[in-house]
């Protein structure tokens, strides 16, 4: 403001708030109803701080650097049963698998809705099909997946049982399966944002003479990268943080056991675990029981769903208003009152 | 000459990502026609008794896994009742719960919590958000759990059901509130959003008439927004009810239905939902008859979300009178 010298900066329409007015006056109900409020607010901060504190103080008393470069092996004493290694090495190619497929897709899916669509119903009909998508519980999608990868013509993707069987679980078909979960926010932050640009923007590259697809592919999408990055980003953190999919089709082996001898290939036909299986296969509902690993693991994946958190909210701050901002970050774009 | 090329450029793109669209299209239709198919002969061999009560689901699943059926039954015997029990409970106490405490947090953010306080929360909600299922489950079964089973479960009132299961703190209590904590974030965010977007004239007036803010809150803002808040509402009971890994740590491994005839002791009775069930049957998979019968859970829940996000979409409906965009 000081800075503001002879031209006074307009200012911004300030939204009408009005100031602190005491309570006191008010009905006793009323009053019950405010603190009520305060109550809630306190309560869920208090709630958030107390698992972030809980899972640091577990986490790190549990903690050791040999945990990050031990394969895991089962015993039962947990000073034998390893580190978790594999687990990471898991959900990182999970992640990678589920990422570079759900991307392009949702990204290209959200272009056809917002600058092509036609014909309409077709349009509406994808529209749904996402909502869809983004509300079937995943280990629907789980048992789905889990009976498409055990057909026949698909036992490219996992492994041949010794009496022929395909056994339909590996990291291609929870990497696929995953790539639906993420589908809907990827589709959802760039369908939002292509909705932002205005019309005259494509109308100036017309008037330039490119065509639609490659003003789509020059002018608006580089416009728009930072929201793609937020919603894979998203997508991201819902892939490492599902445990459904990977316990019924990742075949839950501790370590990543690959099939035949080709390098790559080989362990991704095979079978493996993930932060999140391995943190429920130490969790006293599992076989492995081991409480310590169990949260050190959770610890590791609670900071890595964190940092990405972290990431987005990066993206979006800045680029819309704050209360939209808590909406985009949970990922809800297609509600009516957030556009 | 190159106007031409842009054009079939063009044509070819929109051609392209159509049949990504329709790829989708078919995906939906093929998720829906699998999973009935394979859970067709665990429903026609039950009928609609599939639904009902009847004894106990853990003998009957065993009796799958080994293949050997109950006397007098069929192998494909199933009745789902105390998982659907399970379900309907988890689901309607942590959304009546979350309904409350989401709608009193949406009004806190919105309209009471100073500046720096909402910068605080916004955080908050977002972590509550982002943390994975798995985590949940395993505060909720290491910490919550032996926390219930200490302070808040009785001798006495462990005795009086001892013959017929076994109170540990792994019960509809811990599912409950974990499930409750887990599905707040997403409905403050729609609560608060709808109450953001009330148009400020209407809260104006009604306080230019000497209504204080609570009364102005109640009447017009939360009025207004009351769709939102049924929307809300339905969008997460379909997170909570298909919620399985949290469920499947915190249930007790025990597909009991909680009885609300035995009183307050109901509470600390162990439930097993139908999603949580899935997650433990999975490793029996390669088991005809088993397979069946979990895939007939699946199509009840994906029955149920489809119901649920297109009754998500005739709550939203009301919206586009007043005049928000929809």
């Amino acid at each position: 403001m000081e800075a503001g010298g002879l031209v006074a900066a307009p200012s911004p329409p300030v939204a009408v708030r009005p100031g602190r007015q005491s309570t006191a006056a008010w009905p006793l109900a009323d009053r019950i109803g405010y603190w009520l409020c305060w109550a809630t607010g306190v309560a869920l901060c208090l709630i958030a701080v107390g698992i972030v504190v809980f899972m640091l103080v577990k986490g790190i008393s549990y903690l050791r650097p040999a945990l990050f470069v031990e394969h895991p092996s089962a015993s039962l004493h947990q000073s034998q049963s390893g580190g978790f290694l594999d687990p990471i090495e898991g959900t990182l190619i999970i992640t990678a698998i589920g990422t570079l497929i759900a991307a392009p897709t949702g990204v290209a899916l959200a272009v056809w809705m917002s600058e092509y669509g036609r014909p309409t119903p077709l349009a509406r009909a994808v529209e749904s099909a996402i909502d869809v998508i983004a509300g079937v519980p995943s280990i629907v999608l789980a048992i789905f997946g889990l009976l498409v990868f055990s057909e026949s013509f698909l036992g490219f993707l996992s492994q041949n049982a010794a009496n022929g069987s395909v056994y339909g679980r590996s990291f291609f078909a929870a990497g696929i399966i995953m790539s639906l979960i993420a589908l809907p926010l990827i589709v959802g932050s760039t369908r939002e944002a292509l909705t932002q640009i205005p019309d005259r923007v494509r109308e100036a590259s017309y008037a330039l003479g490119k065509s639609r697809a490659s003003t789509i592919r020059w002018v608006l999408l580089p416009s728009i990268r930072p929201d793609i990055a937020s919603g894979i980003a998203l997508g991201m953190g819902r892939i490492i943080g599902d445990t459904a999919i990977i316990t019924i089709l990742l075949g839950f082996t501790l370590t990543t056991q690959g099939v035949g001898h080709a390098p790559v290939l080989g362990t991704l036909r095979g079978t493996g675990s993930t932060l999140t299986s391995y943190v429920y296969y130490n969790s006293p509902a599992g076989e492995g029981n081991a409480p310590q690993k169990a949260y050190a693991a959770a610890f590791v994946l609670l900071m890595l769903v964190l940092l990405l958190n972290a990431l987005v909210t990066r993206l979006t701050v800045g680029r819309s208003s704050n209360r939209v901002g808590l909406l985009r970050v949970l990922g809800f774009w297609r509600l009516p009152w957030t556009r | 000459m190159q106007r031409r090329s842009g054009r079939r450029e063009d044509q070819r793109a929109e051609r392209t990502l159509g049949a990504l669209a329709v790829g989708l299209l078919v995906l939906i239709g093929a998720i829906v026609v699998t999973v009935f198919v394979n859970a067709w002969p665990s429903f026609s061999s039950n009928g609609l008794s599939w639904f009902g009560p009847g004894g106990d689901v853990r003998t009957q699943l065993t009796a799958m896994q080994d293949s050997t059926p109950l006397p007098g039954h069929s192998l494909e015997y199933f009745r789902a009742w105390p998982l659907i029990w399970g379900t309907l409970l988890t689901t309607v106490l942590a959304v009546a719960l979350a309904l409350i405490v989401s709608t009193l947090a949406a009004i806190f953010l919105t309209e009471f919590a100073p500046p720096s306080v909402r910068r605080a929360l916004e955080p908050v909600i977002r972590l509550l958000a982002g943390v994975p299922s798995v985590v949940y489950g395993l505060i909720g079964i290491l910490a919550l759990a032996p926390l219930i089973n200490q302070h808040l479960i009785s001798n006495g009132r462990r005795e009086s059901v001892a013959g017929v299961v076994q109170l540990n703190g792994a019960d509809l209590t811990t599912a409950t509130v974990i499930l409750a904590v887990m599905i707040t974030p997403i409905m403050v965010a729609l609560i608060a959003g709808a109450l953001a977007s009330v148009p400020a004239p209407w809260r104006e007036g009604s306080m230019a008439l000497g209504v204080n803010r609570w009364r102005t809150i109640v009447r017009v803002s939360l009025r207004t927004a009351r769709p939102a808040i049924v929307a809300a509402t339905v969008l997460a009971t379909a997170r909570a009810l298909g919620e399985a890994i949290m469920l499947s740590m915190v249930s007790g491994g025990s597909p009991f239905a909680a009885n609300p005839l035995d009183g307050l002791t109901f509470l600390f009775e162990p439930v097993q939902p139908l999603a949580a069930t899935i997650v433990r049957q999975a490793e029996g998979l390669t088991i005809a008859a088993l397979a069946h019968t979990v895939y007939a859970m699946s199509a009840v829940l994906l029955v149920s979300a489809a119901l649920l996000s297109f009754a998500g979409w005739a709550a939203k409906q009301p919206l586009k009178r007043y005049g928000i965009r929809a």
